[in-house]
């Protein structure tokens, strides 16, 4: 056959149904760049982690090219460097917006020279923002300073709260029905501070905003691989609550395959998913935190994201969104289903039924996660009143 | 033993080796020597995604701690090991499949890829030494400038640690090929995902030769004016992002992009997956001169056929006549110092 498989680049979530996983359907799919004859096309590149229904997704993603238009605010920085590389190569983007302060038109420059079909246009500075955002359908923020050693996300809240609420609100004006991922940290709060702009100005849809904790999900599935002995590519734990700290709590309960964990490798694997973050930035002494692996997570979001817009049936993620999964707070992590307008579903079953470990657990962090919370809602309201005065 | 009892135990056994995603792929051992620096860590991040990999190595002389912790994060198979400092680069090297050398500086405004040759030159040459002792066998993936000398530089040191083999020592060229493809689709208005356009020669200015005359889809709406112009854009395209980047380093993002293509073509061609064909900067007889980048056929032992340049346009015979006296002496410029030092 001459024509050769189009590998695609496909950051596909581990299957996360209520039902049960199907066995056999989630290995990597070793056939990623093709080569037919003579010729060869890698413009796409096909990584990920399968899901049930494998070959329904690639058909979605390999019937001609994407026709999404994807944001990034922040993309010259340490996260949003590779994260647009990796939204350059998703075959499910039509159209690249970077945006950032300074240094974009390198990046821009850079990137464009790869031979995917995402077109890609940089814009610098406040007077072309707008223009940045024209026509997103999505808008993925990883603006903001990142944390140094001995500092918690929450130290950061100073200068992040700014920079998130001015994106936002250029959001609402010039991109209303955008879906929203928050990476900028503390997510906790800049998830509630970017609700309150978006209801200021009229343009609040909570099926649109997501505090984008996937990485929770990426850390916890790759640690209880390692610590059980799992292949990697079936291995499928919820992280719920929040994305900090002790607000990071991973569902071992119910982690799909089924396994047991001693109540040693509770506290161990909980304690190391909630601490990963300040491990890579011990690691890095000061020359940042995750990037890399923050840039993989957000992008395997994104094209979930993308997955469910186009109408994909079966898109399951982890996300920090408006919920009533647990009264007391208005923000909260768990599955959601995502679709043609964003959230679907809040999938609350995972929160029944869940260890003796995990419902202490829950409820220890809801003090901190709604302390949180209802500073980020605070924050906004402060500086509406500082306006009008 | 019962034979369903045997055939079971040794399902087990499979199915609890650590992150063992697939039993029909060989165990690949990559490691990125750079790892740390403009181009390495997107790279790192884009191996580490790569299911082929089973153990990625990355090695720098700073900050490699942090980017492996970063990557290792990550839930794909590749097992992440981050080495810093020259005591450490012969561990890390040790069993490589594939060895990716993004090490190096790069080019401010207003350099050309040679301006480089003094710093990375010794780089290359170390590290090479490192490769020679530690992993003779790896395929040497050559990304850092100028690599018209630096492999050429590469082999010397490998003859003389008697460890030579040139089907295993390749000039990335991939990003070039990356460019012509994409400013070629451009300008005919056919879709990117589609084209294919071989780019031989060198690896700097006007030593990189886009064979447009044989580029796929064919184009009946390119003038020959197009054509220079697509020539010299595909030529400039590295300075083209060093202006744009307006001191801020070089093209970092693509590289890393079009180093993750090439070196997956490398594992897959160890791995017996057949008809892998790339561009690469090569020791080669298809001209008189001893390294030349062309169409290779990859396979089990690296290079298993270097393909001919095929039928060239008169502007492409003349731009192939043009850049051999260039070549020829960033070559012999490579071979010296490597002799010298």
């Amino acid at each position: 056959m001459a024509v050769a498989a189009i590998a695609t680049l496909s950051f596909a979530s581990v299957p996360c149904r209520k039902q049960q996983l199907r066995h056999g359907a989630s290995t990597f799919n070793a056939q990623q760049f093709s080569a037919s004859g003579s010729h060869w096309h890698s413009a796409n590149l096909k990584w990920g982690v399968p899901r049930p229904r494998a070959a329904k997704r690639v058909i979605v993603a390999q019937t001609g090219t994407g026709s999404h238009k994807v944001a990034i605010l922040g993309a010259a920085g340490g996260i949003g460097q590779p994260l647009s590389l990796l939204v350059k190569m998703s075959p499910l983007v039509s159209a690249l917006h970077l945006y950032d302060i300074a240094n974009v038109k390198g990046i821009t420059a850079d990137l464009s020279h790869c031979n995917t079909s995402a077109q890609v246009a940089g814009f610098t500075g406040k007077d072309e923002l707008a223009g940045s955002l024209a026509g997103a359908d999505v808008v993925v923020i990883p603006a903001g300073v990142p944390r140094k050693p001995g500092m918690t996300r929450d130290d950061l809240f100073g200068i992040n709260a700014g920079i998130v609420k001015e994106l936002v609100e250029a959001v609402a004006d010039h991109a209303p029905g955008a879906l929203i991922h928050v990476i900028s940290n503390p997510v906790n709060s800049t998830v509630p501070i970017a609700a309150e702009v978006l209801k200021q100005k009229g343009a609040y849809d909570p099926r649109k905003l997501f505090g984008v904790t996937t990485l929770d999900v990426v850390r916890a599935n790759a640690f209880v691989a390692a610590r059980k002995g799992l292949p990697l590519a079936d291995v499928d734990v919820p992280v719920v609550g929040g994305h900090a700290r002790s607000t990071i709590l991973p569902l071992l309960s119910k982690a799909r395959p089924k396994a047991a964990f001693t109540d040693e490798e509770v506290e161990e694997l909980t304690t190391r998913i909630q601490n990963a973050g300040t491990e890579v930035v011990e690691a890095k002494a000061g020359a940042g935190s995750a990037t890399l692996s923050m840039a993989y997570a957000a992008a395997r979001f994104l094209e979930a994201s993308l997955r469910g817009l186009d109408g994909d049936d079966d898109v399951y993620e982890c996300a920090y969104v408006q919920s009533q999964v647990v009264p007391e707070l208005p923000f909260f992590a768990s599955r959601v289903k995502l679709g043609r307008e964003g959230i679907e579903e809040v999938v609350g079953s995972e929160l029944r039924g869940l260890s003796e470990y995990e419902a202490r657990a829950l409820e220890a962090l809801k003090p901190q996660l709604k302390a949180s919370i209802d500073k980020g809602v605070a924050y906004v309201q402060q500086q509406q009143e500082a306006a009008l005065n | 033993m019962r034979p369903s009892l045997l055939k079971s135990t040794s399902e087990l056994l499979r199915r609890s080796r650590r992150g063992y995603a697939s039993s029909a792929n060989p165990e690949r051992k990559v490691a990125v020597l750079g790892a740390a620096g403009g181009i390495g860590q997107p790279l790192s991040l884009l191996m580490k995604l790569n299911p082929l990999v089973s153990s990625l190595s990355l090695y720098d002389i700073a900050g490699t701690p942090g980017v492996a912790a970063d990557v290792s994060h990550i839930n794909s198979p590749a097992l992440v090991k981050g080495f810093m400092g020259d005591d450490q680069l012969g561990e890390a090297l040790e069993g490589s499949d594939v060895v990716i050398i993004p090490a190096g500086v790069p080019r401010k405004p207003g350099m050309t890829r040679d301006d480089l040759f003094n710093i990375n030159a010794g780089i290359v040459k170390a590290l090479c030494t490192a490769i020679a002792k530690h992993c003779p066998n790896a395929l040497v993936n050559m990304i850092s400038n100028p690599v018209n000398s630096t492999v050429p530089i590469a082999a010397e040191v490998f003859k003389k640690a008697g460890t030579y083999d040139e089907k295993r020592l390749f000039g990335v060229t991939t990003l070039d090929v990356v460019r012509a493809k994409t400013f070629y689709a451009g300008k005919a208005g056919v879709p990117v995902t589609e084209v294919n356009v071989p780019v031989v020669g060198g690896h700097a200015g006007i030593t990189i030769l886009p064979l447009f005359s044989q580029a796929t889809p064919a184009s009946n709406s390119l003038s020959q004016e197009d054509i220079v112009a697509l020539t010299k854009r595909t030529q400039d395209g590295g300075t083209e992002v060093v202006e744009a980047k307006a001191g801020k380093g070089s093209a970092t993002l693509s590289m890393a992009y079009a180093g993750a293509v090439f070196a997956d073509a490398c594992l897959k061609g160890l791995n017996g997956v057949p008809d892998i064909v790339e561009c690469s900067f090569v020791q080669s007889t298809v001209t008189e001169l001893p390294f030349f980048a062309s169409k290779v056929r990859l396979g089990k032992n690296g290079v298993e056929e270097v393909l001919g340049l095929g039928e060239l346009s008169d502007f492409e015979k003349e731009g192939l006549e043009n850049l051999k006296g260039e070549l020829k002496s960033s070559i012999e410029k490579g071979i010296k110092f490597a002799h010298g030092n």
